[in-house]
């Protein structure tokens, strides 16, 4: 897509001791991830799609092949504050209301108390929650706080956004809004998204490019660049192209699961 | 309502069970006395009834029950006895009255408070050290287990006396003694507090790079406030049991200890009833104190409801 690409893996291997043997989470994974990008990572679990993220978040240390981040390592890229992390639980903290959660990351950072208001109102709005800055967590419904802890993950304003499976514990309608928001959002703001997911249709919905990966040894299945155009209302999931490519994933999802 | 009446029915039960046992408890110095008084027991002579079974004297002399709750030195005092002889020793005397409860209340609790501050401090301490460093944690949780399977009846006297050959009397040691037993809920409390954080809230400090006191002020201290509630619950009623402890082994003539100390060299049972049960009212009435300071906090923090 673009020349140079944002997040770049090649022969990327991670390999855990275990009791049982060296478990190979990730094996010979190529990718290239470019500037705003949507990227989602789906298959089922072992697959190292999550482990993959966390690669890139420098939460894991890959025991073989090359990772870069905006051109860095890692870690470096961490210190760069080149990334926003979203988990699948929002961790939000019960003692801090919303604006204090969204403000946290700005305190660790050092940011100036007003730089501090002013970011939190703006990712505030950017997630639709203005006006509940002063409500404390248990206020608030399962996909407020989901969304609150987006807004946390970018009040620093990174340019890459990795989200491990954010609506994973959310029902349905919930999600479907949230991932409705999650385009919105990606389209004014152009953040290179990082999304791990279980669902086929979420992954199809959101993506410019998804990455189908299976178990034993955690490895990618296959690349497919979407043709979606960049505008999505909802009901573009009843398209035929959109089932084409969800049958495309679907295909590559079993093609892993060969041996079952 | 409903929590109002089994409430009154336990007491009353407790209060039930407690008249019912003073009546045999009592029974043989009441029928001595009646005897003296010239009134008609069954059987006669205090050499005889010394053989006797305290039930079946009991049954055969019920007559004299109401006496059972009037003894001077009862065995077993009844609980009206306790509850005047409270009265009388709080209420009735000057707070600096050699025989007011309060002035020996007060003695016991000064002890108490500052072993509890000196205890919890500590333990808040090397709860963060242990938490922190791995050689900290193999180095000193083997000692505070070992201190608190020691006696603390044992280890008493052994502090009283190589404080004392120190200089060191009176306050200083029952409140060390008092630290001593407090600590140890407020380290175990602690540490598991401090490592209530998730591995996922862990992982999130480091995607913003927070360093481990950044880490240790915005995450584990606030974390571990409920579980350092608990403990000082625990903590502040070990304290109180540490000060009384620290009056026993020096013969004191003050606080709630010496109370007891006394009332049992002279065979003043309602006395030593009054100093426990004033002892069981201060312990109450200091978690009571914690709880509401919890209350408080939690809501403060956000999160009590």
């Amino acid at each position: 897509m673009t020349a140079i690409p944002v997040i770049s893996a090649k022969g990327l291997d991670l390999t855990f001791p275990t009791n049982d043997g060296p478990v190979h989470a990730l094996k010979g994974v190529d990718l290239d991830i470019g500037k705003g990008e949507f990227v989602s990572f789906i298959g089922p679990s072992g697959c190292g799609k999550t482990t993959f993220l966390r690669c890139i978040a420098a939460l894991e240390q890959p025991t073989g092949g090359d990772l870069t981040v905006n051109g860095m390592t890692p870690e470096d890229a961490r210190l760069a504050r080149a990334y926003g992390y979203v988990f699948q639980a929002a961790g939000l903290y019960p003692w801090r209301t919303i604006a204090g959660n969204i403000r946290l990351p700005l305190e660790i950072m050092g940011f100036a108390k007003d730089e501090q208001k002013k970011r939190v109102e703006k990712v505030l709005e950017l997630v639709d929650l203005a006006g509940f800055g002063g409500k404390f967590p248990w206020q608030l419904s399962g996909g407020m706080q989901q969304r609150a802890s987006i807004a946390r993950a970018l009040s620093f304003d990174a340019d890459i956004l990795l989200m491990d499976e954010p609506f994973g514990a959310l029902d349905e309608i919930v999600r479907d809004h949230l991932n409705e928001e999650l385009l919105k959002l990606w389209a004014r703001t152009g953040k290179t998204i990082g999304f791990v997911t279980h669902s086929i249709p979420e992954a199809v919905y959101l993506s410019t490019k998804i990455v189908v990966m299976s178990p034993r040894p955690g490895r990618i299945t296959d690349i497919i660049e979407s043709p979606l155009p960049k505008d999505r209302p909802l009901d573009i999931r009843d398209s035929s192209e959109f089932l084409a490519i969800a049958h495309r994933v679907r295909e590559g999802l079993r093609a892993g699961h060969a041996y079952d | 309502m409903r929590v109002i009446f089994p409430v009154c029915a336990v007491v009353a039960v407790i209060l039930g069970m407690w008249y019912v046992a003073c009546v045999p408890m009592n029974i043989h110095t009441t029928l001595t006395d009646a005897e003296r008084a010239g009134i008609a027991v069954t059987p006669e002579g205090a050499k005889v009834r010394r053989n006797e079974g305290a039930v079946s004297l009991a049954l055969r002399n019920t007559h004299v029950w109401g006496e059972t709750f009037a003894q001077a030195k009862p065995r077993l005092p009844a609980p009206h006895q306790v509850v005047a002889e409270l009265w009388e020793t709080t209420a009735l005397k000057k707070v600096t009255s050699k025989r007011a409860l309060v002035f020996h209340g007060w003695i016991t609790l000064s002890a108490t408070l500052l072993g509890f501050g000196i205890g919890s401090v500590a333990g808040i301490l090397l709860a963060i050290g242990i938490v922190h460093s791995r050689a900290m944690e193999m180095s000193v949780m083997p000692w505070a287990i070992a201190s608190q399977t020691i006696p603390i009846l044992a280890i008493a006297p052994m502090i009283i006396v190589v404080l004392n050959s120190i200089g060191l009397q009176g306050l200083i040691p029952k409140a060390i003694i008092s630290a001593y037993l407090s600590f140890f809920p407020v380290v175990v409390g602690m540490v598991k507090g401090l490592r209530s954080p998730t591995a996922m809230q862990l992982d999130q400090m480091r995607t913003w790079n927070a360093g481990s006191s950044q880490t240790f002020w915005v995450l584990r201290m606030p974390a571990s406030v409920p579980y350092l509630f608990a403990s000082l619950k625990i903590g502040i009623a070990a304290s109180l049991v540490g000060a009384i402890v620290g009056e026993l082994p020096t013969g004191a003539i003050r606080g709630l200890g010496a109370r007891l100390l006394t009332g049992s060299y002279y065979g003043q049972t309602i006395q030593i009833w009054s100093a426990l049960f004033a002892t069981a009212i201060l312990a109450a009435a200091l978690v009571a104190i914690i709880s509401w300071f919890e209350r408080f906090t939690l809501k403060r923090m956000g999160v009590g409801r």
